[in-house]
């Protein structure tokens, strides 16, 4: 690991604007995802600021009439919470199926929706990657690329984003509240937060520099079903070959979101009016335009499989 | 709140050991492996920082490197060596403790950022004359082989029975509007963040359920 001097913030704003006047420094909040890259110097801050005594980690009911979820708030709490359990199942259901009862007692939900993808040759320094260093080549294009995504990809980078939650906060509707190095406040929907990869795939997110999430807000509840199915190589504790979030009205019509298949939380709205037609209709909406390699061309039956797999437990 | 202090001896940059070096590289701790490195390039390395934790009831303050995974700060300056380094990425659960009564992974949190939690060790649990009843338990039912991943697994299971008693839902609680219920099914989803090499988990498991006085 690379040597770094560390601070702990201790308001958010003042955190905004030493993390965008200091070249090199981040946030740190679990560090579950920060410190594991730190290690393998894929990060190398030379200023931590810690951001845990912040104080936002309140889940509390918004104006809106829907919940507003401070982003220190951490995965376990976020999952157990009453009214998320009751109202946004479709939350606990993705955060339950991610990671391990550890590492969900650290992780929070800022971090969540910022962590980094999980392509072996990202992981892999002494393997081209475009992500780490930008203009090298990738690697999973013509390497083993099981794992990598099929839709809205680019030459530059076959990545996914590996967050089961960002799926259902994106199915949600979701908005991220931030404050900015110059003070000042901001909300961004969910669905322009992450990026994807085209010729910058070393870029993920557009928070602009310093940019500190200070919350997540869901709007008012939908009802419906709440459904997070994750496919994965082990029954628990593994990230998701694809994975399927939906919520489903009882006349069939609703919405769905895609894990595991994208640089990013991957719904197309005009898909999900077809879901009264069934999985193969949406599907075929859903991941037109896919580009598979011989290694990942088998997710696109997958998804069509579990979303008929998730139709029908929506039936009751 | 942490201090710097500049007047403290300073670390070099641990560039020699990188992700291909050989697995023995990672065996030597990284405060002693920095340390026999030349200490020439040392002159704009940031200075070690002074921290007070508090671990098993008493309180420690030590000076490290802000590197300091929490996991390196017991095992190599509290010499607490039951706390196991398997994969040192949060893979295994080797690290697990007891942090404010929760279970993290300690190889994935530095030292600093525990200054002022309550930190409990599988030293802290019990000891082998007032043994804890889930230590117990595991030598009952001989829930190892090797041991290494055992630690780990005790403070992990201590931890996950208070989640399901807190009503803590879980990947496989069927209804998310009740709480969830002690099930050998609830035991082994949620234990899942600790690997055992060995394959003990059947005997693991019996451990767990006769603490949680669930029949197998
Ligand atoms: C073994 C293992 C298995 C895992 N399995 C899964 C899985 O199955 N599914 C899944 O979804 N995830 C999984 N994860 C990933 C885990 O969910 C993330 O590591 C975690 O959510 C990151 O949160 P954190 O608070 O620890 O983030 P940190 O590591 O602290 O931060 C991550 C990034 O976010 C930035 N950041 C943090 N907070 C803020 C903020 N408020 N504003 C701006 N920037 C911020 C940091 O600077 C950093 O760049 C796994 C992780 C491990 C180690
Ligand atoms: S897929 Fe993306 S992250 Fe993986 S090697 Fe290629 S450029 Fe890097
Ligand atoms: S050593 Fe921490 S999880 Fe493996
Ligand atoms: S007893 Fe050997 S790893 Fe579990």
């Amino acid at each position: 690991m690379k040597a770094f001097t560390y601070d702990r913030a201790t308001s958010a704003a003042e955190a905004a604007s030493a993390v965008a006047k200091t070249t090199g420094s981040k946030f740190i909040a679990g560090g579950t995802n920060l410190l594991d890259l730190m290690k393998l110097q894929i990060e190398t801050p030379s200023h931590l600021i810690d951001i845990n005594d912040l104080g936002l980690d309140q889940i509390e009911p918004a104006t809106n009439g829907g919940l507003r979820i401070g982003a220190l708030v951490r995965n376990t709490d976020l999952a157990a919470n009453e009214y998320v359990r009751r109202d946004y199942a479709v939350l606990s259901r993705a955060l339950l199926a991610g990671a391990s009862g550890q590492l969900r007692n650290q992780a929070t939900t800022a971090g969540n929706l910022l962590q980094r993808t999980r392509c072996p040759y990202f992981y892999d320094t002494n393997m081209p990657c475009n992500k780490r260093e930008p203009g090298r080549g990738c690697s999973a294009l013509g390497g083993y690329s099981r794992m990598h995504a099929i839709v809205g990809i680019s030459d530059a980078c076959i990545a996914t984003h590996p967050s089961d939650m960002a799926v259902a906060m994106r199915l949600l509707d979701a908005t991220v509240e931030t404050v900015r190095s110059n003070g000042l406040t901001r909300t961004i929907p969910i669905v322009e937060l992450h990026r994807l990869p085209g010729n910058t795939p070393n870029i993920e997110h557009t928070l602009e520099p310093g940019e500190l999430i200070t919350a997540v807000l869901l709007p008012k509840p939908s009802g419906g079903t709440h459904i997070y199915r994750k496919v994965r190589d082990r029954a628990s504790y593994a990230f998701a070959l694809v994975s399927v979030a939906a919520i489903i009205q009882p006349d069939g019509s609703g919405k769905v979101a895609l894990g595991g298949v994208a640089h990013k939380p991957w719904r197309v709205e005009s898909a999900e009016r077809k879901l009264q037609r069934g999985s193969k209709a949406v599907t075929k909406e859903l991941l037109a335009n896919a580009r598979t390699t011989h290694d990942n061309a088998f997710k696109v039956q997958l998804v069509e499989r579990t979303l008929a797999s998730v139709l029908n437990d929506a039936k009751g | 709140m942490t201090e710097f202090n500049p007047s403290r001896r300073k670390f070099i940059q641990n560039t020699a050991v990188t992700s291909g070096a050989l697995i023995a590289a990672k065996l030597v701790p990284e405060v002693e492996a920095k340390s026999v490195l030349q200490p020439a390039q040392a002159t704009t390395e940031p200075a070690n920082v002074n921290v007070l934790l508090k671990v098993n009831g008493s309180e420690h303050q030590m000076m490290i490197d802000p590197r300091t995974s929490l996991l390196d700060a017991l095992r190599e300056r509290l010499h607490l060596t039951g706390t196991k380094k398997g994969c040192d990425q949060g893979q295994c659960g080797a690290c697990t403790v007891i942090v404010d009564g929760r279970r993290i992974t300690s190889c994935l949190t530095l030292a600093v950022m525990q200054e002022g939690h309550d930190i409990t060790t599988i030293e802290g649990l019990g000891t082998p004359t007032n043994l804890h009843p889930m230590q117990a338990a595991f030598i009952k039912h001989d829930g190892y082989q090797c041991g290494f991943c055992t630690p780990g697994q005790i403070c992990s299971a201590v931890a996950m029975l208070e989640e399901v008693k807190a009503g803590m839902p879980s990947h496989v609680t069927a209804d998310l509007t009740r709480p969830s219920e002690m099930t050998i099914i609830e035991f082994r989803e949620r234990m899942s963040g600790n690997i055992c090499r060995c394959g003990a988990y059947s005997n693991i498991q019996e451990a767990i359920a006769e603490v949680a006085g669930v029949r197998t």
